[in-house]
């Protein structure tokens, strides 16, 4: 297939072509007519050489015009001037030939006035075919089914006539008459389609005007040359007996003519449109996102703008004052912010007051009021509170040197810029809250990695006992804390603690309490020792508010006996496998870090005791016993007692198992709300 | 959600606190507001905690943290009326040991005088 710019190119010198043969053939068959002579070639061939230059205009056009990408409607027009000038231009000079040249033999001679005459023909269609295909352009530029396809009828019908044309017609043939009379009927049809008009700005409009008149005149300049010619001499040929061209010509008028008269009507109300087309795109660069980085201000300068132009109000202020988010911004336009306190004051005291609330939307804090004023420059004020979800953070106000400046229409279209800046506020605030968010999840993935290392990977069992652990946080970072130290072959420390309060803080006493526990336990202490050392080290570093609360162990499997200390720990709990009974540890102790001085030791109780093979204990954090369900009663100490003695003669991890289940069953499928530690030590 | 009353009485003197609902890490601050106004208004303080239903552990922090304080400053301070469940959780902590805790708001006011 061929390019675009090959049929361009090909359409050219076919063109030219078919035009010098037509040319010639014509003159010839004049010359025979004059000098009597027999002419070789019927009618027809000059016809069908017309025809097929004019399909040649057709493709050049189509192609050059038709196809362009553009659809600025000025310049379309723009393009008609042109060739309409450059055919004048020509058709002048001709004229001005004749004037000159008109007494002369050359002047006179049928010949060479036939010559020029041909000459005309040739621009003259290049410029009705380019038109033609201009108004197609602007009549489709909203397309229908319809409408198209009332299109192709009219186009068919037109090189129907081309057709028609190839046997030589007069004008005041009945059968040339319908046919223009059909085509004409389609043309004025179609040349109601006048949508692009809408699209045209104030200034569009009237260069539009300006063309379309030229055409016109154009046209009515040609015909009048053709009219000369064909009155003036002897011709070959007469253009006007081809009811194509003389269609073509009458459509292009029509078309002129109904466009002349819409764009004039068109002209007030342009502005209209104009506003309206102002109002969407000022509404879309409000409902657009603002970027990261930028700030919510933008989005208040938008909206004082939009709404300034959307009214034409003289002047107007846009306050914003959101404490919590930090945003002051107080815009002003054409007005000096020191008039806004006396403005506010005039409307609280205006009698001819508007409150716009829909009924069930009357907060006193946020009305919208319309109102006129006694103030000496402003006697008319809309004012709308600006809101983000729910809550008023500023005010909007455009004022008018003219009572009851602003009507229904006005209202309406404030009340959608500001919703819609509201929404655009909001969500930029949540972006940022999402942004935010992420970053601390993030964080505290981290810390949740850390801590997890800080806790022992796998306890080992050994031949004193065997042992089970299990925790969970309630939030990524928790604040319970268990480890264990192989003092050496026979001697174990086992530690369990709970940080006081939640979250991030905890997790770092924790970590605290991890290296105090390292530290310490290296250097063999006994149970009270190892307390009032870790009592010391920690009153040093943790806030005012904060303690820890353990239990610290030392399972001795030479003698077979635990020795442990309490720091305001949940009583440990122990089954015996002997009585098959089980109970909790209630020696005496006070937590880590609330007695920061050197009386700690006085609370302080060390506790031994003996075990047996399968006796069970169970080290535990206040999670569980504290655990409630929705009827916020707690789960207990009871209820931890009766699971042990339920499970105890299980291995340790079926008996943690057996306890976190009745746990879950006695809570519900409620989310964790406090750390759960169980470690479950089963002698052997 | 914490609730917190003051009364303060003037024959016999004393400052009465009253503390309810839950007091759990967020509301923790409220109490510490409290105790804080307490011991800047009286030497003589008892605190009503027959209303509170739960404490956390930042709540007990609260009050461990003002223990060295009330010392300092010679306050009399007693705490009492507990329900069964809260006094348990001073009394696993120690608190019980550092903070004068009575029954009965009789008992309390017995001990401060």
């Amino acid at each position: 297939m061929l390019s675009q710019k090959g049929i361009i190119r090909l359409s050219v010198i076919l063109g030219i072509i078919f035009w010098s043969l037509f040319t010639i053939v014509d003159l010839m068959a004049l010359f025979s007519e004059l000098n009597g002579i027999a002419f070789g070639f019927p009618a027809f061939v000059s016809n069908a050489l017309l025809a097929l230059f004019i399909i040649s205009l057709i493709l050049f056009y189509r192609f050059n015009i038709g196809q362009a990408e553009s659809v600025n409607f000025v310049d379309l027009l723009w393009r008609v001037f042109v060739s309409g000038l450059i055919a004048t231009v020509v058709t002048l000079s001709i004229e001005f030939f004749f004037t000159i040249f008109a007494s002369s033999k050359v002047g006179s001679n049928t010949l060479v006035i036939n010559f020029l005459y041909h000459i005309n023909i040739g621009l003259i269609i290049a410029f009705l075919v380019s038109t033609f295909i201009v108004w197609k352009r602007l009549i489709l530029y909203q397309k229908s089914k319809t409408l198209l396809a009332t299109w192709q009828l009219y186009e068919y019908a037109l090189f129907g006539t081309l057709v028609f044309d190839l046997f030589s017609h007069d004008y005041q043939d009945p059968a040339f008459l319908a046919v223009y009379g059909l085509l004409v009927i389609i043309g004025l049809a179609l040349s109601f389609n006048l949508k692009w008009i809408a699209y045209l700005n104030f200034k569009q409009k009237w260069r539009s005007i300006l063309f379309v008149l030229l055409v016109v005149i154009y046209i009515w300049y040609f015909f009048k040359t053709l009219m000369f010619f064909s009155e003036k001499v002897q011709l070959g040929r007469d253009l006007l007996d081809s009811v194509f061209i003389l269609s073509l010509i009458t459509f292009i008028v029509i078309y002129c003519v109904i466009a002349l008269l819409v764009i004039l009507f068109n002209l007030p109300t342009t502005s209209v449109f104009e506003k309206k087309l102002e109002e969407a795109v000022n509404f879309q660069r409000l409902s657009q996102s603002i970027p990261a980085g930028e700030s919510e201000e933008k989005v208040y300068e938008i909206l004082l703008d939009s709404a300034v132009s959307a009214v034409y109000s003289e002047a107007a202020w846009l306050q914003i004052s959101d404490p919590i988010k930090n945003v002051e911004v107080t815009l002003t336009h054409n007005l000096d912010p020191k008039l806004i306190p006396d403005i506010t004051k005039a409307v609280q005291n205006s009698r001819f007051k508007k409150i716009l609330n829909s009924e069930f939307e009357r907060n006193p804090k946020s009305l919208k009021i319309s109102a006129n004023l006694k103030n000496a420059n402003y006697r008319s004020i809309l004012q709308f509170p600006v809101t983000v979800k729910g809550e008023k953070i500023g005010v909007l106000a455009l004022l008018k040197e003219v009572n009851d400046g602003f009507n229904r229409e006005m209202i309406d279209i404030i009340d959608t810029f500001v919703n819609q800046a509201s929404i655009s506020v909001e969500n930029f605030r949540l972006l940022n809250e999402a942004i935010t968010n992420e970053r601390y999840k993030e964080e505290l993935k981290i810390a949740n990695r850390v801590q997890n290392k800080l806790l022992p990977e796998r306890l080992e069992p050994c031949e004193a006992y065997d042992i089970h652990a299990f925790s969970q946080a309630a939030d990524e970072v928790g604040g319970d804390y268990y480890d264990i130290y192989q003092l050496d072959e026979a001697r174990t420390a086992l530690v369990i603690g709970d940080v006081s309060g939640k979250g991030t803080s905890a997790a770092f006493h924790m970590a605290q309490m991890k290296g105090v526990f390292q530290s310490l336990v290296q250097l063999d202490l006994s149970p009270k020792e190892f307390l009032v050392h870790a009592n010391n080290a920690l009153s040093r570093c943790l806030e005012s508010t904060s303690f820890i609360t353990v239990s610290f162990f030392v399972i001795d499997n030479n003698q077979r006996k635990v020795t442990f200390a309490r720091a305001g720990h949940c009583p440990s709990l122990y089954y015996s496998a002997e009585t098959g009974k089980t109970e909790y540890f209630k020696n005496r102790g006070l937590g880590l870090g609330i007695l920061r001085n050197f009386n700690f030791h006085k609370y302080v109780q060390v506790n031994e005791f003996a075990y047996q093979p399968k006796d069970v204990l169970v080290l535990y954090t206040d999670g569980i016993t504290e655990a409630s369900n929705h009827d916020k009663e707690q789960f207990g100490f009871d209820r931890l007692q009766r699971a042990l003695t339920k499970y105890a003669h299980q291995s340790p991890d079926a008996i943690q198992q057996g306890i976190i289940e009745e746990l879950y069953q006695f809570c519900g499928k409620e989310s964790l709300n406090d750390d759960y530690t169980l470690l479950i030590v089963k002698f052997k | 959600m914490i609730k917190i009353d003051n009364h303060i009485n003037d024959n016999p003197e004393y400052y009465q606190l009253s503390v309810g609902g839950e007091v759990d890490a967020s509301s923790s601050i409220h109490l510490e507001e409290g105790l804080k106004n307490a011991m800047t208004s009286s030497k003589k303080i008892i605190v009503d905690l027959a209303e509170l239903e739960y404490i956390s552990s930042a709540g007990l922090g609260v009050f461990m943290s003002i223990i060295q304080e009330l010392e300092n400053q010679k306050i009399k301070f007693v705490i009492y009326g507990m329900a069964p469940k809260v006094k348990e959780v001073f009394e696993i902590l120690g608190l019980n040991q550092l903070i004068n805790i009575k029954d009965t708001k009789e008992e309390a006011l017995a001990a401060i005088q």
